[in-house]
């Protein structure tokens, strides 16, 4: 039942686009957006918030534009080693990040990824300071596209990504390796004893979110055609938590359907009112503090957080 | 040399003063209340905003501009008697004793409402009215021409830290907060109306985040964007001092100005990667901060 409705609402999300162009750019969007948010709602199963995983969305997408303007012209390539740029930073970031918890962890991925931010925002020289890079149509298998053609090209590819990756990601979830992640949120001392390395199970999910944000950011950067310091702010980073957690950070699907929700949510609103922010900062403490079913297991250990 | 840093240290000097103020709030409610409160540099960019255009209408009805001085004050303990309160009451008491991930949700989600509640209430155009700068003058010391606001500023900063340290330490008020801090539980059980304490710790906190951003105003005005800038400095000061230590927040606002300048001096480009750096390399060696310590009193 549940595999019938997910393969429906893909038909609908492919078909859509053919009835309302203007559609496909933001739900190319969304779903870039949903990759990352995907990426946040991993380490929220183990109890980590991450207010800094833009970077990871920021680091893949200049990394699409640097290879770009270093004469890499091809859309595979491109998309492939920019999702590796942004999961060997993951690497390096994770193995000195994944130690601490709770707060510590959230500051700790705050203050990397601002260093990211004035990093992209002042060497003017390499990243083009606040003006940020542009991205340029790649060929496709060699072929030369138009713009509308690449797009078309883009939002297909996502989509299939979406599933594909999806699938993988729920395998990882539904295997030891990913069960290990709400065995660290709820007891993280006795996972130890069963002598499973805690350490190296928040380190693969690291890498694991970081790449996923790193496949966002590239499709991001390619759907906008520019890539910007903002990218990595902080508020960046925050929309992403916000996204996983509006979804739902229980199942794959809920990353996605947040991410839909809050573009299409969004692209209606800004007609009607510009106040777009004060809606979702509403809607999200409103989630918060009556639908905490919506938000799975990461209330589960309210009591035993506190001190 | 001098000629050229003594002018850059009086400028970092200045900022971190500012910084100081923003950060010593947000520490002070962490270690009352133990909320990370994620809206609080908003709180500096409203009383940016309130001091401004009080002080614009002073300027316009053409009033003694000393009373922009009063308007400054004022305008910090405004928003902090009708913001504080109120966001301590419908909002933050429902974070208490939640998880740190629910807390800084909840207090995102207030940003994001703060953020566009500005813009509505004060436009999109930035705000700028430096009368109290001008009244001040400049002076001169061994040809280095200073704007005396800037020393103003600074000795506000040393005040404060005077001031906080006096409140917690030699009034009633302050041992009741100690005794909060301690042990929330213990605390409640003695008969320590600890909702008022909470209200009066967020409200406090308030008040020298507005009082901040009002002093803030007359030297670089207010646009939209300040409180998102300033979150993330003051969380990086509040960090490497040691979330809850008041004093540490005052030697980590140095640290960060001293990086400041040392980065202006040497690789300018980097002026503004010295404060995520120095927050990164204190809180890899000491995630509690220079001054936090695991086990030991936190305010």
């Amino acid at each position: 039942m549940r595999v019938v409705l997910a393969a429906a609402s893909v038909i609908v999300l492919a078909i859509l686009p053919m009835f309302a162009p203007w559609l496909q750019f933001v739900l190319t969007l969304a779903i870039a957006k949903g990759f990352a948010a995907l990426g946040v709602a991993i380490l929220l199963r183990a109890g980590l918030i991450s207010i800094g995983h833009a970077m990871f969305f920021a680091a893949s997408a200049y990394g699409v534009a640097f290879l770009a303007a270093r004469g890499i012209g091809d859309f595979a390539s491109l998309l492939i080693l920019s999702v590796v740029i942004a999961a060997l930073t993951g690497v390096i970031v994770g193995a000195f990040l994944v130690r601490y918890r709770a707060i510590f962890f959230a500051m700790l991925n705050l203050a990397v990824s601002m260093v990211f931010y004035s990093l992209f925002a002042k060497l003017y020289g390499i990243t083009g300071g606040s003006d940020g890079m542009a991205v340029p149509i790649p060929s496709v298998f060699g072929m030369v596209l138009s713009e509308p053609a690449f797009k078309d090209v883009l939002f297909y590819l996502s989509l299939v990504l979406m599933v594909v990756v999806g699938l993988g990601v729920h395998r990882y979830l539904d295997s030891p390796l990913g069960h290990a992640l709400s065995a660290v949120h709820t007891n993280e001392v006795r996972l130890e004893y069963l002598g499973i390395p805690v350490w190296a199970v928040l380190l693969i999910a690291y890498v694991v979110s970081a790449a996923l944000a790193g496949l966002g950011g590239a499709i991001a950067g390619f759907a906008i055609g520019r890539v910007v310091p903002d990218f990595a702010f902080w508020t960046a980073s925050g929309h992403l938590v916000l996204v996983a957690v509006l979804g739902g950070i229980g199942g794959v699907p809920g990353a996605f359907i947040g991410a839909l929700f809050l573009e299409l949510l969004h692209t209606a609103a800004v007609t009607v009112t510009d106040a777009w922010n004060l809606i979702v900062g509403a809607a999200l403490i409103a989630v918060i503090m009556f639908m905490p079913k919506g938000l799975y297991g990461l209330f589960a250990r309210e009591k035993g957080a506190e001190r | 040399m001098s000629n050229t840093v003594i002018p850059l240290l009086l400028d970092s000097l200045a900022s971190a003063a500012l910084i100081f103020f923003a950060a010593v709030g947000l520490t002070l409610v962490f270690s009352v209340l133990r909320v990370l409160n994620v809206a609080h540099g908003s709180l500096y960019s409203i009383g940016a905003y309130v001091a401004a255009s009080i002080c614009l209408f002073i300027a316009s009805r053409q009033l003694s501009p000393y009373l922009s001085f009063v308007a400054l004050l004022f305008s910090a303990v405004f928003v902090a008697a009708i913001l504080g309160p109120l966001i301590e009451r419908t909002l933050i008491r429902w974070t208490y004793g939640k998880s740190e991930a629910v807390q800084i949700l909840i207090t995102f989600g207030l940003f994001l409402m703060l953020e566009d509640l500005q813009r509505m209430v004060f436009g999109v155009q930035s705000l700028y009215e430096d009368a109290p700068v001008r009244l001040l003058g400049t002076s001169q010391i061994g040809g280095v021409v200073y704007l005396n606001y800037q020393i103003f500023l600074i000795g506000m900063a040393v005040l404060v830290v005077i001031g906080l340290r006096m409140l917690i330490r030699h009034t009633r008020l302050g041992r009741l907060i100690t005794a909060v801090v301690a042990d929330r539980e213990m605390a409640q059980s003695i008969g320590i109306d600890t909702n008022r304490i909470f209200i009066l710790a967020f409200s406090l906190g308030v008040f020298l985040a507005a009082l901040g951003g009002a002093l803030a105003m007359p030297t670089s005005g207010v646009a939209p964007g300040l409180g998102a800038d300033t979150m993330v400095l003051a969380f990086a000061v509040a960090a490497i001092g040691g979330l809850g230590q008041i004093e540490g927040a005052a030697v980590a606002a140095l640290i960060v100005g001293l990086a400041r300048v040392l980065a202006i001096y040497f690789v300018p480009s980097l002026d503004a990667v010295a404060p995520y750096a120095a927050m990164l390399v204190v809180l890899l060696i000491r995630p509690y901060g220079l001054f936090g310590a695991v086990t030991a009193r936190r305010i």
